[in-house]
């Protein structure tokens, strides 16, 4: 998702599910769509028998997916991006790149500061006290018009394009092999599939999902495909793309309303203590045109963020007072889940809310999550069922005499027992109705948190305190106060007039004078003065690419597939009429909704209208570890780093406290073998272990060992086996498999060995936390955790 | 049961007590065709069956595989296999689901002695009538699929009946309804006849060249048919080559109660010629 905003200006899933069946090509990588996007993934199998395109799946293991796919090849977990930098090689070295693309929808021409480099794993800038990069060393050299310096013809050496080409010219078939395992005759047969569509009659596309986040490298194996699909002329247009499956069932829309660290709802940015005064953020957080012909429609910065002052704070907020700017908090750290963790594992936290999941079964390093835990003064779980962690000190193995946490469940109801919407990964917002009631006395998670901050207000107005006037202003105004209905939360999210109190039909109404309010600027349109946008279900497919704009709503402005203008060429005719996205006749874009201005001529702007470049990034400084992306290992990895052995590692996560220690990052004998989690098809998370016929379908905790490793160590098919890592161990069923082979890396064999997410010591039926095994280091822009590849060791039990 | 659907055929019942109209229905055959390639293995449908016919959740263990049971079970109708072999260097994942094939020539319902209590429905549907049911287990040797399950507590027989009572109301099978990449398809025999055929030049176009539609001749055909990616590898489907079900089956209690039937016969028949020609015996006194 970061990554994908560094590229392209938004972080979304750039086509939707539908629009996989126009596709040629299909990379499967870093997800496993068959077992946890079943009835999305059937898109891809339409495409495999309706249109001949190719499905391939890029995996450490051979999975439900790979069953049904043309061609797998199997890889090291957290060897992506050598895999991917080989991609790009091959396409560069071939020639493979769709040229007239390149040249019209990216920032291939955009001539690079002569102080950038590489050399020796490190970006030019690095900053080796701080252990970040100092940024101004990648950024674009300006011409005298203050405007970026660009080369058309490709050819200068400090041109993105040319420095792309130096950067992966070092992944080489070979290069590639022994980073990953693959064969160099599986590597080439996987790139002459994925590299063929660079090309203006084909279009490929990728289903990427967590099994690229969930590395310290994630957001760069991102950043790398979303080069290579560049390259390849994929984004924008129908059948191409770069598609993220977002979670269960309504991850896409939690990120868009910001139940995410480090955003404001609608991907707004958040004060920092260096902002203290609302100009400077608007300073810091509205991008400045790079070239003269780009929308920049970031640039309306002003106008997204007032409008959700003015929602949040009414009245309150006025052109006077900055808009209420100081009633916001301006963190210093960052809330993501491990520094959350590792506050509380200092002692630094008093109490925690766990609203619909089951932290101690989500988060790495159970026992470290577990001793932080047990230090907090009071937790809140708010929730349908009862969980792992609302009766944490039941944990085996724990005493709980020794913990003085107090605990407070809130049974609350389950989303089958309530209206509202749900956003799928193709941005699709979908009105759903409440299936059943819930029992009686169960209260809605609104009441809840309605009731939580009235009460809170309530108290403030009693007794006063720090931080009273933001908690008294914000605006609570519905028909019942005390619960607000989904109906009400849609409507005050898309937005309204202030003067006249009609619905906003469009973002574009949006202004920073306070006579708009918008809850999230990206919802504009989907519920009108026309009713609500995201309960329509209307069927017409005209074009038969499977766009149907008349059912539900997708955001933006119910547009489906991303990027459209880059889908046609610099006159706007479409690259392929057979799958046009948007096409220029003369007055208007007609198609799907334009990504671009409706009227606006195909040459006045770049396609790429969120981007300060209006281009595509090939090169892109928004992310915290590099411009371009490099392979580092795993920080638990059983091998050094083959490019460069002094930075075998991302050089700019963040390192929490004691951590080190609880990580086994030489390469030896204790943990010989490569770990990955994952997720199967008959489970969801850990809610299903309530459902009886699920459980039935899938019972147990299970240990994925491949044939010849159980040979080795004598461990039968269904005998139990325990594995360890250097902070936890589990015990599992084996499971003796051919699905995962044994691969040569760096000299030497390296198995993988794969245990599942879903059990815990709640349940129709209970088994290990795989989480007992994982490592406390995350992404270094994210900070999501490294969960699919670590060490291990294993036994017999 | 249906009171509603055609009777073509019922278990140890002459033709003859069946009624008239059913023989004569013109009611279509209906057909499930169970595409393997389009199979994920997620075992939605063995849920969805689960669900629709009410059936008691069975405590399961890992056994060492992503399949949920061993076997079929009296509550448990519809099974995933899952089975991983390797081809000529190609590792290949064969998932089939196993439940009854509804065969044309039922050996279940030939081999049992109950009248009525295995019934065979014009539109292809083969269903059990626990009600009518001795639980003497002739059907689970008669069928050439290892299909049919003895329940111990209510002595009687189970197996997926279509889901007769959703077709009878002109729904398709709970697991079509629920099988989320479209792998299960439900139309007349004829209609999934030409799309087994489409789905063949499908795989062949893909590479699949030995790929083929089953629909075993030996039991006249099935209403649940699959279309095979390895057609040349139907063991490791497990699925048999050539099964077959014959009306007169030479072992079994049919054979026995034919062979009676015509020793029966054939007493009555001979004492008459006798009568006829020889009259009456007459015993010869002796002084």
């Amino acid at each position: 998702m970061a990554s994908l905003a560094a590229t392209f200006g938004r972080g979304a899933m750039t086509n939707h599910w539908k629009d996989i069946k126009n596709a040629d090509v299909i990379l499967v990588m870093g997800a496993n769509p068959a077992e946890n996007h079943p009835c999305g993934f059937k898109w891809a199998l339409e495409a495999r028998d309706n249109r001949g395109a190719k499905l391939v799946t890029i995996d450490p293991r051979f999975t439900r997916t790979s069953a049904v796919a043309d061609k797998h090849l199997q890889i090291r977990p957290g060897s992506d991006i050598a895999m991917l930098g080989g991609f790009i090689k091959h396409i560069l070295d071939n020639d493979l790149q769709h040229d007239d693309y390149v040249r019209a929808h990216t920032n291939a021409s955009f001539i690079v500061t002569e102080d950038f480099g590489f050399a020796d794993g490190l970006f030019a800038g690095f900053d080796e006290a701080a252990q970040s990069y100092d940024k101004t060393a990648w950024e674009y050299e300006r011409g005298p018009d203050g405007f970026v310096r660009r080369d058309p013809t490709l050819e200068h050496p400090r041109s993105v394009f040319q420095l792309l080409k130096h950067h992966y010219d070092r992944y080489t078939p070979e290069v590639v092999a022994n980073i990953t395992g693959c064969s160099e005759e599986g590597f080439l047969g996987m790139a002459d599939i994925i590299c063929s569509t660079g090309r203006a009659d084909r279009a490929g596309t990728i289903m990427y999902a967590v099994g690229w986040t969930m590395h310290t490298v994630g957001c760069q194996i991102i950043r790398t495909a979303a080069i290579m699909q560049l390259l390849l002329g994929n984004i924008g247009r129908p059948g191409g793309g770069i598609n993220a499956l977002r979670g269960h069932a309504n991850v896409q829309g939690a990120t868009d309303h910001a139940i995410v660290a480090g955003i404001l709802p609608g991907y707004l940015k958040v004060p920092t203590p260096e902002q203290q005064s609302f100009e400077a953020h608007l300073t810091d957080s509205t991008p400045r045109p790079l070239v003269s012909d780009t929308v920049n429609y970031w640039g309306n910065y002003s106008k997204f963020y007032v409008s959700l002052m003015k929602a949040w704070f009414g009245d309150h907020a006025t052109p006077e007072n900055d808009f209420a700017y100081d009633h916001l908090a301006k963190p210093g750290g960052d809330a993501t889940w491990l520094t959350i963790w590792n506050e509380a594992h200092q002692g630094r936290l008093e109490g925690f809310v766990a609203l619909g999941f089951n932290p101690l079964l989500a988060g790495p390093d159970v026992p470290r999550l577990f001793e932080a835990m047990a230090k907090l003064k009071w937790k809140v779980v708010i929730d349908p069922f009862m969980l792992d962690s609302a009766e944490f000190w039941k944990a085996p193995g724990q005493n709980p005499a020794e913990i003085d946490t107090e605990v407070l469940y809130l049974p609350s109801s389950h989303w089958i027992e309530r209206d509202g919407s749900f956003t799928n990964s193709g941005r699709w917002a979908q009105w759903k109705e409440k299936a059943v009631d819930p029992p009686i006395g169960v209260r809605s998670d609104t009441w809840i948190l309605s009731e939580l901050f009235w009460r809170v207000k309530e108290l403030y107005q009693e007794e006063g305190g720090a931080y009273n006037d933001p908690i008294q202003h914000l605006t609570w105004d519905y028909l019942n106060p005390r619960e607000p209905t989904l109906v009400e939360l849609a409507k005050e999210i898309n937005g309204y007039d202030r003067t006249s109190g009609q619905l906003l039909s469009s973002f574009g109404q949006l202004k920073d004078d306070g006579t708009t309010a918008s809850g999230n600027w990206i919802y504009s349109g989907s519920y009108t003065e026309a009713g609500n946008q995201m309960a329509r279900r209307g069927t017409a497919d005209p074009t038969g690419l499977g766009m149907h704009h008349d059912w539900a709503w997708s955001w933006p402005l119910n547009r489906r597939v991303l990027y459209n203008r880059a889908s046609a060429d610099a006159d706007g005719k479409p690259w392929d009429p057979q799958r046009a996205g948007i096409a220029w006749n003369g007055r208007e874009w007609i198609g799907d909704v334009p990504d671009y201005g409706p009227t606006t001529p195909p040459d006045a702007a770049g396609a790429f209208i969120m981007n300060e470049e209006g281009v595509a990034r090939l090169f892109s400084t928004h992310l915290a570890d590099g411009p371009f992306s490099e392979h580092y290992e795993p920080v638990e990895s059983p091998t050094t780093n083959p490019l460069h052995e002094q930075v075998p590692i991302n050089p700019v996560i963040r390192w929490y406290d004691g951590v080190r220690d609880t990580l086994a990052m030489s390469a030896g004998s204790e943990f010989p073998y490569a770990c990955t989690v994952y997720r199967v098809v008959e489970r969801e998370h850990f809610v299903t272990s309530n459902v009886p016929y699920l459980v039935e379908a899938m019972p147990d905790f299970f240990v994925e060992v491949p044939e010849g490793l159980a040979e080795e160590k004598g461990i039968a098919n269904a005998s139990r086996v325990r594995v360890w890592s250097k902070r936890g161990s589990v015990t599992g069923t084996a499971i003796v498999t051919k699905r995962i082979q044994p691969l040569r890396v760096n000299g030497k064999v390296v198995w993988t060995v794969g245990i599942p997410v879903h059990w815990g010591f709640v349940g129709l039926t209970t088994g290990s936390m795989a989480n007992q095994l994982t490592p406390f280091v995350g992404d270094a822009n994210t900070r999501c955790p490294e969960f699919k590849s670590f060490l291990v060791n294993l036994e017999q039990a | 049961m249906s009171n509603n659907l055609a009777i073509r055929r019922m278990s140890a019942t002459p033709s003859a007590f069946i009624p008239l109209d059913s023989l004569r229905s013109n009611a279509p055959e209906y057909a499930k065709l169970v595409d393997i390639s389009k199979c994920i293995g997620c075992k939605g449908c063995e849920v969805a069956c689960k669900e629709w016919n009410d059936l008691k959740v069975e405590p399961t263990a890992n056994f060492g595989s992503f399949q949920s049971h061993e076997d079929l079970s009296s509550n448990t109708w519809l099974l995933m296999r899952f089975n991983e072999v390797e081809v000529d260097g190609d590792l290949l994942w064969m998932i089939k689901k196993d439940a009854c094939l509804h065969c044309e020539d039922p050996g279940c319902l030939f081999a049992c002695p109950a009248p009525g209590a295995i019934v065979q429905y014009t539109n292809g549907i083969v269903d059990f009538n626990q009600d009518k049911c001795i639980g003497c287990q002739y059907c689970v040797t008669g069928c050439p699929f290892d299909i049919p399950r003895f329940d111990k507590a209510t002595k009687t027989v189970f197996k997926c009946n279509m889901c007769i009572d959703r077709v009878d109301a002109g729904l398709e099978p709970a697991c079509v309804k629920t099988c989320p990449t479209n792998a299960i398809s439900w139309g007349t025999k004829d209609d999934m006849l030409a799309l087994a055929d489409q789905k063949i030049e499908t795989l062949n176009r893909r590479g699949y060249s030995k790929a083929s539609v089953y629909n075993p001749a030996g039991v006249g055909g099935t209403h649940m048919m699959y279309v095979v990616p390895h057609g040349d590898r139907l063991d490791d489907y497990s699925l048999p080559t050539d099964p077959t079900a014959s009306p007169a089956p030479m072992t079994g209690l049919s054979f026995l109660k034919r062979a009676a039937v015509f020793l029966f016969n054939f007493s009555v028949v001979g004492t008459a010629l006798h009568f006829l020609r020889y009259g009456q015996t007459h015993v010869e006194e002796h002084e």
